[in-house]
């Protein structure tokens, strides 16, 4: 009753975000000095920017009239290049990364392979595909071979921690009903764990190929294989209607990729 | 349920024999297709090189090994860098990414057939090119530097954060919003006390998330020369310095780790 007398008549405020009054305003002060102290040190060319406006209005433009012709050979074969890069990768990284993610989930496997597959997916996320395919080109030389396993060892990683998080959250009774039936190791995983996690599995598998491919266009600019080398080379020279045609033709794939995993998706789960 | 008889037995199968053909099939395209493209990239492969491959790796570790500690004290700035271009970028893009949000969402775009398919189509492209080649672009527009890296990073984003945060949007409690135009306020008051609230949450998170994986990138951006730490590793990659590339790989390793860590703990409370 008496909290409701000390409402009355005060008219309503909008409950902040965050509650606690000391801690909301050192957040804003430290973040308005962070801004400025960002500010003060970033030196900015405006003439530059100015005179780069022109170039970048050229760029624009250069999207509504794509050159797809000139270097078409150049276009086609870093194409087929990064879309083999991407499939061989996926199909490697997925079939390794599925006795790493039984690993990884601590439900199926014992503590010391638990900590190893951990420790790998670790290292696989933490690397960079950039970083990794920099070194993979020094050790492997130029070529798609260096994307294929720079792909295939990211995959590993983003693929094994996910699936085994899928299989630490299936459901337990199925699983015990297969092994009640005296099925072997194998067979419990066979028939008792693989079908809880196939739709999941399906998901990430077609999600990482998306993923695969988008980075495929990136290895080029180190030197391994795809279509990076050629849209370097197209940025370079300045010919910014090859760039947007090759940049269409990714957003193209991309687009077509992503409807087709969530038709795909919406079929299996 | 598909059944074999042997013997005047019947027997429990998985499939039926027509589902295990299609299957059959299925697989054999798969290992066709795959075998196709492992012939393609070994067909381009140097294979001297790869057999060589184990001794160039041990050479690489020798050169590499132990880190220029001393190094590090030149690591500040571009460090500081790459912090900025990952935050200020962060921000850039959420202040551009909350319009064509509520543009794709739809339950608050103004016009389901013509905005919302622009508002999704910037959002589709934006996502699918690599911040690196946003970089590559910008380096080529508006010349190098942390500003390059800051655009590049903003622009990547976009996508990433409005797709998440028109999710959101769309996933919000409806009697809220009803609740707040019953009481007769304009549209623009229905956004700030019906719908704001609501995803104020998953918008903390979703800027958090994002700033966490735009550290991770704005530490390669300067491999193309868009500022940042990368910029050192390219330099030094160039003129071969092996002890410096390790020293900077581990930098990279634990702002990477570091970022994860207080990302992890910000929308640990939040949500």
């Amino acid at each position: 009753m008496s909290e409701l007398h000390t409402l009355i008549g005060k008219p309503w405020r909008k409950p902040s975000f965050i509650k606690r009054p000391w801690l909301r305003w050192a957040l804003m002060l430290g973040f308005a000095a962070y801004l400025i102290a960002a500010y003060m040190t970033i030196d900015v060319n405006w003439s530059r920017v100015y005179e780069g406006l022109e170039r970048g209005k050229k760029f624009i433009l250069a999207f509504t009239s794509p050159d797809f012709t000139t270097r078409s050979s150049d276009i086609y074969a870093g194409m087929v290049e990064s879309i083999i890069m991407t499939i061989a990768s996926s199909v490697v990284g997925i079939a390794i990364s599925i006795p790493i993610a039984l690993g990884a989930a601590r439900n199926i496997a014992p503590l010391p392979i638990y900590l190893i597959c951990r420790s790998i997916i670790a290292i696989s996320r933490a690397l960079q595909e950039i970083i990794v395919a920099i070194l993979l080109v020094a050790i492997f030389g130029f070529g798609p071979l260096a994307g294929f396993l720079t792909l295939s060892f990211a995959t590993i990683g983003f693929l094994s921690k996910l699936l085994a998080e899928g299989i630490e959250s299936m459901d337990k009774v199925q699983a015990e009903a297969i092994k009640a039936s005296g099925a072997r190791w194998t067979q419990w995983i066979n028939y008792g764990v693989q079908p809880q996690v196939m739709p999941r599995l399906i998901g990430l598998s077609i999600y990482r190929l998306d993923i695969n491919f988008r980075e495929s266009a990136i290895l080029g600019l180190v030197g391994a294989g795809g279509i990076g080398a050629t849209l370097n080379t197209a940025f370079d020279r300045y010919e910014y209607d090859t760039a947007a045609a090759i940049l269409m033709i990714i957003i193209l794939i991309v687009m077509a990729l992503e409807y087709l995993s969530g038709v795909i998706r919406a079929r299996v789960q | 349920m598909p059944v074999e008889e042997i013997k005047g037995q019947k027997i429990w199968q998985r499939r039926s024999g027509r589902e295990s053909l299609a299957h059959w099939v299925m697989w054999l395209i798969g290992v066709a297709v795959f075998a196709y493209c492992w012939q393609q990239i070994s067909a381009s492969t140097t294979w001297f090189f790869v057999w060589d491959a184990p001794r160039i790796a041990d050479d690489i570790w020798t050169r590499a090994t132990p880190p220029r500690w001393e190094y590090i004290t030149q690591l500040g700035k571009p460090i500081w860098d790459t912090l900025n271009i990952a935050t200020l970028g962060t921000i850039f893009s959420l202040i551009l990414a909350v319009p064509v949000a509520f543009l794709a969402a739809h339950n608050t775009t103004p016009s389901r057939f013509f905005i919302r398919p622009i508002a999704l189509l910037i959002i589709v492209s934006t996502r699918s090119i690599n911040s690196l080649i946003w970089a590559l672009l910008l380096i080529a527009i508006i010349g190098p530097g942390v500003f390059a890296g800051v655009i590049a990073i903003a622009i990547r984003s976009i996508g990433f954060c409005a797709k998440l945060l028109y999710e959101a949007i769309e996933e919000i409690d409806q009697t809220q919003v009803e609740a707040i135009t019953a009481t007769g306020a304009s549209r623009w008051q229905v956004m700030a006390y019906g719908i704001v609230p609501q995803i104020l949450p998953a918008f903390a998170g979703i800027a958090v998330f994002r700033w966490d994986i735009n550290i991770r990138e704005s530490t390669v951006l300067g491999l193309v020369g868009a500022g940042g730490i990368g910029l050192q590793l390219s330099s030094s990659l160039n003129v071969l310095a092996w002890p410096q590339v390790s020293l900077i790989l581990l930098v990279i390793l634990a702002a990477v780790v570091i970022s994860e860590w207080v990302s992890a703990k910000v929308r640990g409370a939040i949500i």
